[in-house]
C-alpha cells in the first residue's frame, strides 16, 4: 500500500479495520472524535459492526460480550472515558477476554480540557480498575507507530486473551503524517473457549465470567494473569534509545513529547553536549533493559512528560538509585518545547562545556 | 408410564445456590423450558447479572455469560451484535436492572436489541444481605431501611414494566409473578411470548417476574409467596403492557 | 383418576414446603431424616397422587420427576 497524509486518529482507525477488526463500540468525545466517526463511516462498508453506546461503562461492556463471543473488537475514548471504562477492563482481564482499547488522552484531572496530556500514565499502566492485574500498553510517537501498534496490540490481545491498551496523546491523534497502513486481513475467529451458542457441537457449555468465590480457584486465576504478563514482559518489550552509551545525561520520554527531546538532542550535539534518549513505546512492559545500557558514568537522568511526574516513577524503578532522576514536566495542555527542557537539561550539567 | 414432569435438559445438574424456596429457582425453570420447547436451546447464550443469579452461569447448560452489575444488557447487545442469528437472553434482578443497570436497559431497548431480559423482581437486594432495592415498596424493611422505606426519603418505588414499555424499541413487555401454579403457567407463556418476538427479529422484549426472597424478607417460604401476592401484586399489576 | 409416580433427588431438597403446600391431595410432607445438606427432604405419604405435576412445577430446585400411569 502507498503512503497517504492521514491524522493519527485516523490511522488507528484504518489499521483496526485493516487487522479484521469486526467490531466498534464507543462514545464520543474529544479528541478522539475523528477516530469514532471514522469508524461509523468506513466500518460498515467492509460489513464490520460499529455501535454507539450509551456510555463508556457500556460501551466497555460490549467489548466484554462481543470479545466473549468471538469478535475482534475495539473501543476508543479518550481519559475521562477511560476512567468509566476501567469497570470493564477489569472484569475483561479476569474473564481472560482479548480487545483493544485506544485511549487519546487529554487534560485532567476532572473533566480538564481537550488538549494533550499524559496525565494517564497510571491509569493506564498500573491496572486502573480494581483488583491485582496490569495489561499491556503501548505509546505511539508518529502516526505510522500508531497504525503498527493497533495491529500489534490485536495480535497480542489474542495471543494472551487480554485486553492491550494503546495510549496516544491528544497531539498524535490531530497531527497529520505520511503512513503506510498494512494491508487488509480477514480474521478468522479460532476460540474454542468463545461462549458462541455453539455448547451442544462442543458438547459442554462456556461461561465468561469474573468472578471466583473460592480462595482457591481465585488465587490460581490471580497466578495465571500474572504468568501471562511475565510473558509478556519478556516478548513485548519496546522502545527506542538513542546515544545512551556515552550519554552524560539521558532524557526519557514517550509519546509525541519524545519528538521534542530529538530535538534537543539535536541542539545538545550543537553545542558539544553528550546527551541521549530512551523512549520507551511499551508503557507495560516498562523497558527496563534500555537503562542497563546506559553509560555508567552519566550524570543524571531527566524525565520528561507532559503530567506532573508519572513515567518518572518506572524510570526510578529501572535506575535503582544508579543515577540521579530529574523531571520537566508541563501540563494543562502545554506543549514541551525543547528550548525549555535544553534549559535544563544544560541546568542539571553545570552549563555549557 | 408418560413422563408429567421432568427437569428441563437446558439446565445443568448442579445444585442451585438459592435459598430453600426461593423463587429464583422457578424462575430458572421457565427459562430453561421454554428454550427447549421454542427450539432455540441449542443456540441460545444467556447473560446473568451480579446478586444471587451471579452463579446462573453453571446453572443454565447454553453458553453464559456473568456480567458486571447492571450491565448484562451492554453484554448481550455486544454478543447479539457478534451473533445476530443466535438467541440471546438476560436475567437480572431488581437491584442489578433497576439501580446500577438503569442506562444499560433503556438504551437496550431502546436500541430495540433483539435480545429478551428475565427481570426478577424480589422488592430486596438479595445477595448483599437485604439492602433496599429502588423496587422496595414503601414500609417495607430494609437492612438500609430499618425504619421502612420513607417516600419522603427515598421515593416510592419504581415500575420497570410500565416505564420500558413507553420505549418505543421495546415491542414486548408483561409483568408475572410465581406466586402460585397458575401464574407460574401464565409466566411461562409471557416468557415464551418474549422469546418468540426475538425469533420473529422484532425488537427487545422483558417479562419483570415478581420472585420472593425468603431469607431477606424474613419469612418461610411458603408464607413469603403470600407476602408477595398481598402486598407486591397490589402495587405491581400483573398483565401485559406491550405485545407487538 | 390417573395415578401418579413420583422420583424426588432427595439429596437436592431443601425442604422448603412449596410442593408440600400446593399439592392438592395432602400427598407430600416433610420427611423425619435429614439428607446430607441436613434439610428435610419430602416424603410421599398416601397413593392419592394424581400426576397433577403441580409439585414439580412449584419446585424450585427441579428435583420431581412426575409420571403418570
Ligand atoms: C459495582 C458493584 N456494586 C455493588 C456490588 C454489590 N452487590 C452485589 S449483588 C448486589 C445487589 C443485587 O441485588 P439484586 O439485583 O436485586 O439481585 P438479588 O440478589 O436480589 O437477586 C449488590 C449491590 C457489586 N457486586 N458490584
Ligand atoms: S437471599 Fe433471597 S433472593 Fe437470594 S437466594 Fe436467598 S432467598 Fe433467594
Ligand atoms: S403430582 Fe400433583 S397430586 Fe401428585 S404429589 Fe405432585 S402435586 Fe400432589
Ligand atoms: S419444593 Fe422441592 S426443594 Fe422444596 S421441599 Fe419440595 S421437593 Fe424439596
Ligand atoms: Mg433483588
Amino acid at each position: 500500500m502507498a503512503k497517504k497524509l492521514m491524522k493519527g486518529n485516523e490511522a488507528i482507525a484504518q489499521a483496526a479495520i485493516n487487522a479484521g477488526a469486526t467490531h466498534f463500540f464507543g462514545y464520543p468525545i474529544t479528541p478522539q472524535s475523528e477516530l469514532i466517526e471514522f469508524m461509523a463511516r468506513e466500518m460498515p462498508k467492509v460489513g464490520a459492526c460499529f455501535l454507539q453506546a450509551e456510555s463508556e461503562v457500556a460501551a466497555s461492556y460490549m467489548v466484554y460480550g462481543a470479545a466473549g463471543a468471538g469478535a475482534r473488537v475495539i473501543t476508543s475514548t479518550s481519559s475521562p472515558g477511560l476512567a468509566l471504562k476501567q469497570e470493564g477492563l477489569t472484569y475483561m482481564v479476569s474473564a481472560e477476554l482479548p480487545a483493544v482499547i485506544v485511549n487519546i488522552s487529554r487534560g485532567g484531572p476532572g473533566l480538564g480540557n481537550i488538549l494533550p496530556q499524559q496525565g494517564d500514565y497510571f491509569m493506564c499502566t498500573r491496572g486502573g480498575g480494581n483488583g491485582d492485574y496490569y495489561h499491556p500498553c503501548f505509546a505511539p510517537a508518529s502516526v505510522q507507530e500508531c497504525a503498527d501498534l493497533i495491529v500489534e496490540a490485536f495480535d497480542i490481545a489474542d495471543e494472551y486473551r487480554m485486553p492491550v491498551l494503546v495510549l496516544g496523546d491528544g497531539m498524535i491523534g490531530q497531527m497529520m503524517e505520511p503512513v503506510e497502513i498494512p494491508e487488509y486481513k480477514k480474521y478468522v475467529p479460532n476460540k474454542p473457549w468463545a461462549a458462541d451458542g455453539n455448547h451442544i457441537a462442543r458438547g459442554v457449555h462456556n461461561r465468561i465470567n469474573a468472578m471466583d468465590l473460592a480462595a482457591d480457584v481465585l488465587e490460581a486465576k490471580n497466578n495465571k494473569i500474572q504468568a501471562k504478563l511475565k510473558e509478556i514482559s519478556e516478548k513485548y518489550v519496546k522502545y527506542e534509545s538513542i546515544d545512551v552509551e556515552d550519554a552524560d545525561l539521558v532524557l526519557v520520554a514517550y509519546g509525541t513529547p519524545s519528538r521534542a527531546c530529538k530535538n534537543v538532542l539535536k541542539k545538545a550535539k550543537e553545542e558539544g553536549l553528550k546527551v541521549g534518549l530512551i523512549r520507551p513505546i511499551s508503557l507495560y512492559p516498562f523497558p527496563k533493559v534500555a537503562f542497563d545500557k546506559i553509560n555508567p558514568k552519566c550524570k543524571a537522568i531527566l524525565a520528561v512528560e507532559q503530567s506532573c511526574g508519572q513515567m518518572i516513577e518506572d524510570v526510578r524503578l529501572s535506575v535503582l538509585g544508579k543515577y540521579p532522576v530529574e523531571f520537566f514536566g508541563r501540563t494543562g495542555g502545554n506543549p514541551i518545547i525543547p528550548e525549555q527542557v535544553f534549559e535544563k537539561v544544560k541546568n542539571i550539567l553545570g552549563g555549557t562545556k | 408410564m408418560a413422563v408429567v414432569y421432568k427437569k428441563s435438559i437446558a439446565l445443568t445438574d448442579a445444585p442451585l445456590t438459592y435459598c430453600p424456596g426461593c423463587t429464583h429457582g422457578i424462575i430458572h425453570k421457565l427459562v430453561a423450558e421454554n428454550l427447549v420447547e421454542l427450539g432455540v436451546y441449542d443456540k441460545a447464550i444467556g447473560v446473568g447479572p451480579v446478586g444471587c443469579s451471579a452463579l446462573c452461569d453453571f446453572f443454565f447448560a447454553c453458553d453464559m455469560y456473568i456480567a458486571g452489575h447492571g450491565r448484562a444488557p451492554a453484554v448481550a447487545t455486544g454478543i447479539k451484535r457478534t451473533h445476530p442469528d443466535k438467541f440471546v437472553f438476560t436475567y437480572q434482578g431488581d437491584g442489578d436492572l433497576a439501580s446500577i443497570g438503569t442506562a444499560e436497559i433503556v438504551h437496550a431497548a431502546h436500541r430495540g436489541e433483539k435480545i429478551s431480559t428475565i427481570f426478577v423482581n424480589n422488592a430486596i437486594y438479595g445477595m448483599t444481605g437485604g439492602q433496599m432495592a429502588p423496587t422496595t415498596l414503601v414500609g417495607q424493611k430494609a437492612t438500609t431501611a430499618p425504619y421502612g422505606r420513607s417516600e419522603e426519603h427515598c421515593g416510592k418505588p419504581i415500575r420497570i414494566a410500565e416505564m420500558i414499555a413507553t420505549i418505543e424499541g421495546a415491542k414486548f413487555v408483561e409483568r408475572v409473578s410465581v406466586n402460585n401454579p397458575a401464574n407460574v403457567r401464565k409466566a411461562k407463556k409471557a416468557i415464551r411470548r418474549a422469546f418468540e418476538l426475538q425469533l420473529e427479529g422484532k425488537g427487545f422484549g422483558l417479562v419483570e417476574v415478581l420472585s420472593t426472597c425468603p431469607t431477606n424478607w424474613g419469612y418461610s417460604a411458603v408464607n413469603a409467596l403470600k407476602w408477595l401476592e398481598e402486598n407486591l401484586i397490589p402495587y405491581y399489576p400483573l398483565g401485559n403492557y406491550k405485545d407487538y | 383418576m390417573a395415578k401418579g409416580k413420583l422420583t424426588i433427588d432427595s439429596e437436592k431438597c431443601k425442604g422448603c414446603e412449596l410442593c408440600v403446600n400446593f399439592c392438592p391431595k395432602k400427598t407430600l410432607e416433610l420427611g423425619k431424616e435429614t439428607n446430607t445438606k441436613g434439610y428435610f427432604p419430602v416424603t410421599v405419604v398416601n397413593d392419592e397422587c394424581i400426576a397433577c405435576g403441580t409439585c414439580a412445577i412449584m419446585c424450585p430446585d427441579s428435583i420431581i420427576t412426575v409420571e403418570k400411569e
